[in-house]
């Protein structure tokens, strides 16, 4: 990209404007901002509050399957533990979490725009997201809710005793602020891209969320309409699922999964995004393949609507269709693949920094690997027959979500830290958190996969002693991790006050954000950019031996 | 009138700074798609799997409510197009009138409404104690239609607001620099529409052939 900073515009008379972070200082300025910067900041604030809440639901599960009685949570209780830490980290923390902290503050960097396409629905998106989250919020306080993340009928419409309506009341209306980022994100990639910066010349982290923005445009209505419906028939007792008027409480489930499913590439593409950023600078090695890298995002968007049915394989749906859904989700997996193996490619021959996102990186690989393989086995109609509601489902769905997704957005939340607070972080520290979260989590979720085959259903804290060591194993890995979580706060929060200040490009990347100062102004760039190269040009092109140069390579007898 | 378009934050070209709100609405509008997509979808299967029962819960609906709602949502939808091609053209006269007139359309398609509400209540056509035909297929109409006509009368309402801001900016004076405003409520409006005719064969003419 236009690396060299005096070319391509006039430089700003006088003084530089002040960062985004000293325009305004009072908790006004930020409540009533619409830099989408500062909006990104906001939802970060937000979803760190949540993620916490989560997880501290997590800990409680953790806690009590330690010993195969259970022990200080009753039956009821345990319901509620594990749908407060579904509800509240599926909605309110993984599904906001890259795209509307990262993607907000990069995205109109990446593309040279000074801002999203509408700025006032950003912020209103916000407000949405704490509205919603409130509701839920207060369904928690309230008693709680006890139907799973999944709300299933009939129990969710004409059962359950708990507060089901607040519930679905809070996802409902944090739906709202998914679709408003996704509106404002595909207008912003459309609209706004700065002169010269083409489709094929766009970041993978853009695309990444322009895919994403397309499925939360599309999926999330569904989620909304199911939800609605089961508001209905719970709050007016309209028979909608109910059987005795000849409802089917499948169609919930089809309702629900056709939102649900693709909401897991609405968790995963924004982290292939990151991935893809830090790998290439930090393997100092332009992409490899990178059209089959964005062609594979789009692939993974569109067919991730078609693969719904695999949730529901022991439901009593047609064999034909779970064939069918069967063969798809084998389908899906090859854009995964396609990936796994071009970031692998990227890496080869590069020269590679293990710095802390690099690890959280290279982990998010190695992770999605796995969850991705043992997504095949639970794609396999007979062998999903023996796994359904068993810790396997558990442990493949935590490696794609906790491995995948959280693991990049804590290799993001470091790599661009420098550029969102204008700090640098120790970098020892980091290292450290980013291995103790990679070994904390396998010491979680690895011996899930193993209770699982051995017949571990899952949603039960009382359970066959034979059980126990593998609880125990996970137990003591869940507090690795959650080491893994909270170191960070430390040398982060230290860097913010004492942190040595950051160039504006520490890394040495291409990206446009990195061609602004640490932390950017208001309007992101002091000049008018003009893009005139591919992104991830780390070595130019011919100037390395053809082995190593993959674009030309030359065919070889 | 479009020279008069003034570029703010983040655009830099008037061209995009104009599309850019009928581009988030068209975005926006398959949203909708897809979250009335859903109730349709329960539609489709109650229909297909109640049979002559569900005909006969859907003969209770009063067609001519609904016949009437349709011929005022769609003449409304008239006064809205009018009213975008006006503020377009620069036309005040014309967009602040065609404004009002879709708003009292707008307002008389929701009383209209409550009165057949006042109809369905009265004939005790809510599905629950006391429902004319008791469970079965036909309560399952019934509760397509409460669901489905009250989160349009939602969507109504919620256009109507948007038209109300519309003729509020009109008497600030300042409509024909919102031109790309009105284009984006007009394709709210008519969304509004379309879901209707798509809802008024599916409540009101079922079983009659």
């Amino acid at each position: 990209m236009n690396s060299d900073p005096t070319r391509g515009g006039i430089p700003e008379r006088g003084a530089e404007p002040p960062s985004y972070l000293r325009e305004g200082t009072t908790v006004r300025s930020w409540l009533t901002t619409t830099d989408h910067k500062r909006i990104g900041i906001l939802y970060a604030l937000a979803i760190t509050f949540f993620f916490a809440l989560g997880a501290v639901a997590a800990a409680l599960i953790r806690a009590e399957l330690v010993t195969p009685s259970g022990d200080f949570l009753t039956n009821d209780e345990y319901n509620q533990a594990f749908t407060l830490h579904g509800i509240v980290m599926v909605w309110f923390f993984l599904v906001p979490s890259i795209p509307a902290t990262l993607g907000n503050f990069l995205l109109p960097m990446m593309i040279g725009a000074k801002d999203v396409a509408f700025p006032r629905l950003n912020l209103m998106s916000w407000y949405v997201f704490m509205a919603g989250g409130l509701l839920a919020l207060f369904a928690i306080l309230a008693g709680g809710v006890d139907t799973g993340w999944t709300f299933y009928t009939p129990f969710s419409t004409l059962y359950s005793n708990s507060h089901v309506l607040l519930a679905a009341l809070g996802v409902f209306v944090v739906g709202f602020s998914s679709i408003a980022t996704g509106v404002n994100f595909i207008a912003t990639v459309h609209l706004l891209r700065a002169r010269g910066m083409t489709w094929m010349r766009l970041p993978l982290f853009v695309w990444a969320m322009y895919t994403t923005s397309l499925v939360m445009v599309l999926a999330t209505p569904v989620l909304a309409m199911s939800l609605l419906l089961v508001v209905a028939e719970r709050a007016f007792g309209l028979p909608i699922f109910d059987p005795r008027s000849g409802g089917d409480p499948l169609l919930f489930q089809h309702l629900f999964w056709f939102y649900s499913h693709p909401a897991v590439y609405i968790m995963v593409l924004p982290a292939f995004g990151v991935v893809s950023e830090i790998i290439t600078c930090e393997a100092r090695r332009r992409i490899f393949g990178y059209q089959f890298m964005v062609y594979a995002m789009v692939v993974i968007a569109v067919i991730g609507f078609m693969v719904w049915g695999h949730h529901m394989f022991v439901s009593g749906q047609s064999a034909f269709a779970s064939m069918v859904f069967s063969f798809l989700s084998f389908v899906i997996a090859v854009p995964s693949a396609i990936k796994v193996f071009n970031w692998t490619g990227t890496l080869y021959r590069g020269q590679i920094r293990f710095s802390a996102p690099m690890l959280y990186a290279l982990g998010f690989i190695g992770l999605f690997t796995i969850g991705g393989l043992t997504g095949l086995f639970l794609a396999s109609v007979p062998l999903d027959v023996h796994l359904t509601d068993t810790y396997f489902v558990v442990a493949h769905f935590h490696y794609i979500m906790v491995g995948g997704s959280v693991s990049a957005f804590f290799g993001g939340l470091h790599f661009w830290w420098p550029k969102i607070t204008g700090r640098l972080y120790s970098e020892r520290l980091a290292q450290f958190a980013a291995i103790s979260m990679f070994f904390g989590f396998n010491f979680t979720f690895f011996p899930q996969f193993i209770m699982g085959t051995m017949g571990m259903p899952r949603r039960y804290h009382d359970y066959p002693p034979e059980f126990q060591p593998w609880h125990v194993m996970s137990s003591v890995g869940a507090l690795v991790l959650g080491f893994g979580y909270l170191w960070p706060i430390f040398y982060l929060g230290w860097s913010l006050f004492r942190g040595e200040r950051a160039p504006a490009n520490p890394h040495g990347a291409t990206g446009l954000e990195w061609q602004t100062r640490s932390p950017p102004p208001k309007d992101n760039f002091d000049r008018l950019l003009v893009v005139d190269q591919e992104p991830y040009l780390y070595h130019p092109k011919e100037s390395t031996p053809d082995e190593v140069e993959q674009a030309h390579a030359k065919q070889k007898p | 009138m479009a020279e008069d378009l003034v570029l703010h934050e983040p655009f830099e070209e008037a061209a995009r700074q104009r599309i850019a709100v009928p581009f988030g609405v068209w975005s926006f509008l398959a949203t909708e798609c897809l979250f009335f997509g859903g109730i349709l979808l329960f539609y489709a299967y109650a229909r297909w799997h109640g049979g002559e029962a569900f005909t006969q819960g859907a003969k209770e609906a009063a067609v001519w409510y609904g016949t009437i709602n349709t011929a005022v949502l769609m003449t409304s939808s008239l006064t809205m197009a009018i009213a975008e091609r006006a503020t377009k053209g620069g036309f005040r006269v014309v967009a602040r009138w065609m404004l009002g007139g879709t708003l009292m359309l707008g307002l008389s398609f929701l009383v209209i409404k409550g009165f057949e509400y006042r109809k369905d209540v009265h004939e005790h056509l809510i599905p629950g104690p006391g429902f004319k035909f008791g469970q079965g297929p036909a309560a399952q109409f019934w509760a397509f239609y409460w669901t489905a006509t009250v989160t349009h009368a939602i969507h109504v309402t919620i256009g109507l607001g948007i038209i109300a801001r519309l003729l509020w900016i009109e008497r600030r004076g300042d409509l024909l620099l919102h031109a790309t405003s009105a284009q984006g409520g007009a394709l709210y409006w008519h969304l509004v529409d379309i879901v209707w005719v798509v809802l008024y064969p599916l409540l009101y003419l079922v079983g009659r052939p």
